[in-house]
């Protein structure tokens, strides 16, 4: 067994968040530099501008991008030959939160009761864990820091294989044009096709992990995000949704086996800070 | 780049009244910041007849900022999404609000209470934050410290960026603005 202590998980995790906050990922700063020179609305254009200053300030002066710093999302890998000592793993994935979100000057958005209370804990956490157990001694942790008005935008939809990928482009497409504004276009669009009503938006989720420009591995899926992509921009929501050409900057799709009887389609947006990063240990 | 047109709060009726959706303004002056928590608290504070804070001419900012780094006034502090305040915009227009600022689409019901008291709806960038704050010249907490980002700050801001979305006479960018630009894209276009 290979041992690793807990307190390189936190200290990963907290630097892993306060960089994901503070420093627009480079795919995503070219993407929106390549935006700005091929949006035809003025006033998008402008949009597109401020948000590239908005980067350059956040990254030289080590601020947050935006006030809201995310739900704190986590995904770990883990070896099935690691064994975790220091303490209880979750306890140090809250801590590596816990202190990003703190020494960072990053906003806490997370209330402890959802419906009567809403008090917020103060610290953001507790972070949302996704454990995947897989072959091998490395540990990979992959994580985003996601906003939720965004999220907010995102859906699910329990389709059939009649409604075939025409069907699924037509709900991507209609998901995208009801957050019209809301989500901060330019949006990147992750879509999860397959499994069940848990796993299809994970897989949505996972999917705006992917670097922008990096196509989906099946052909057919990925000529399906260009189809997708196409039709959201040619929706003209354009960059905050004042009008214009650029409304998404990428579309991921992943896929999973699913039962003969479904197929399971979920869309999770994300709006153009796009914050997410991995580390191994 | 069009001229940005200088406005300066509080806004009297006639002010308010004047802005066409589409135009870019440089906001200076005292406005209020307010998100979810805090409008559901201020609408109880009308109906109670102790409300903390006096709306006549105002300009509530949908905002929630994150905490300042030492040597700042503020942390970044975009807009929040508008929408989530739609249940009480109407009650605090009556009260004598004036203006709006945040991201998003409002109900119809908001849209045509702007010309029924005359008001307006602008729109800053979403999550351009951190360009934002560097507007913002003083920040105050006057109201519900126990809301923590939700409390309510007052804010002195200088050439604070914002697009008129929707106007007291019906206009609305977000309507408006992506018709010029929606196009026919082909279904399938390699198959």
């Amino acid at each position: 067994m290979r041992e690793i202590d807990v307190a390189r998980v936190a200290g990963a995790l907290k630097e892993l968040f306060v960089d994901m906050n503070v420093q627009i990922l480079p795919d995503v700063k070219e993407a929106l530099d390549q935006a700005k020179a091929e949006e035809k609305s003025e006033l998008g254009r402008a949009v597109l501008e401020d948000l590239i200053r908005n980067a350059s300030i956040a990254s030289r002066e080590r601020i947050p991008l935006c006030q809201d710093c995310g739900l704190a999302v986590i995904f770990l890998e883990v070896g099935q030959e690691v064994a975790f000592v220091g303490g209880s793993l979750k306890a140090a994935v809250n801590e590596g939160v816990r202190q990003a979100y703190g020494e960072g000057y990053l906003r806490k958005s997370v209330v402890t009761d959802p419906l009567f209370d809403r008090n917020n804990s103060g610290d953001n956490t507790p972070a949302i864990v996704h454990v995947d157990i897989v072959p091998g001694d490395g540990v990979r942790i992959a994580a985003t820091a996601k906003g939720m008005g965004s999220e907010n935008m995102s859906a699910l939809a329990m389709m059939k294989a009649a409604d075939g990928p025409e069907g699924v482009v037509d709900f991507v497409v209609e998901t995208v044009r009801r957050g019209g504004s809301n989500p901060c276009p330019p949006i990147v669009v992750g879509v999860g096709i397959g499994g069940n009503f848990e796993t299809a938006p994970l897989l949505a989720k996972k999917a705006l992990l992917r670097p922008l420009e990096s196509p989906h591995g099946d052909e057919r899926y990925g000529q399906l995000e260009r189809e997708m992509l196409a039709r959201i921009n040619a929706l003209g929501i354009g960059p905050a949704g004042y009008g214009g050409t650029t409304t998404a900057l990428a579309v991921h799709i992943e896929t999973a086996p699913t039962h003969i009887a479904g197929m399971p389609v979920a869309v999770n947006i994300c709006c153009h800070a796009c914050r997410h990063g991995e580390v191994r240990l | 780049m069009t001229d940005r047109r200088k406005v300066e709060t509080p806004f009297d009726e006639s002010r308010a009244r004047s802005f066409r959706c589409g135009e870019r303004i440089l906001l200076s002056g005292v406005i209020y910041t307010a998100r979810d928590a805090a409008h559901k608290r201020l609408v109880a504070a009308l109906d109670g007849g102790e409300c903390p804070l006096d709306l006549a001419g105002q300009i509530l900012y949908y905002a929630g900022p994150a905490p300042a780094a030492p040597g700042h006034v503020i942390g970044p502090v975009g807009p929040t999404t508008s929408g989530r305040m739609d249940p009480y915009t109407v009650r605090l227009l009556q009260a004598g609000l004036r203006g709006m600022i945040g991201k998003g689409i409002r109900s119809p019901q908001v849209l045509s209470a702007l010309g029924d008291y005359g008001a307006v709806y602008f729109g800053a960038t979403g999550g351009a934050a951190a360009l934002l704050a560097r507007c913002v010249r003083s920040c105050e907490v006057v109201a519900y410290e126990d809301l923590g980002p939700e409390a309510i700050r007052r804010l002195v801001v200088v050439d604070f960026p914002l697009v008129v979305v929707a106007d007291s006479r019906g206009g609305d960018l977000y309507a408006e603005g992506p018709l010029a630009f929606r196009t026919e894209a082909k279904r399938h276009p390699e198959v």
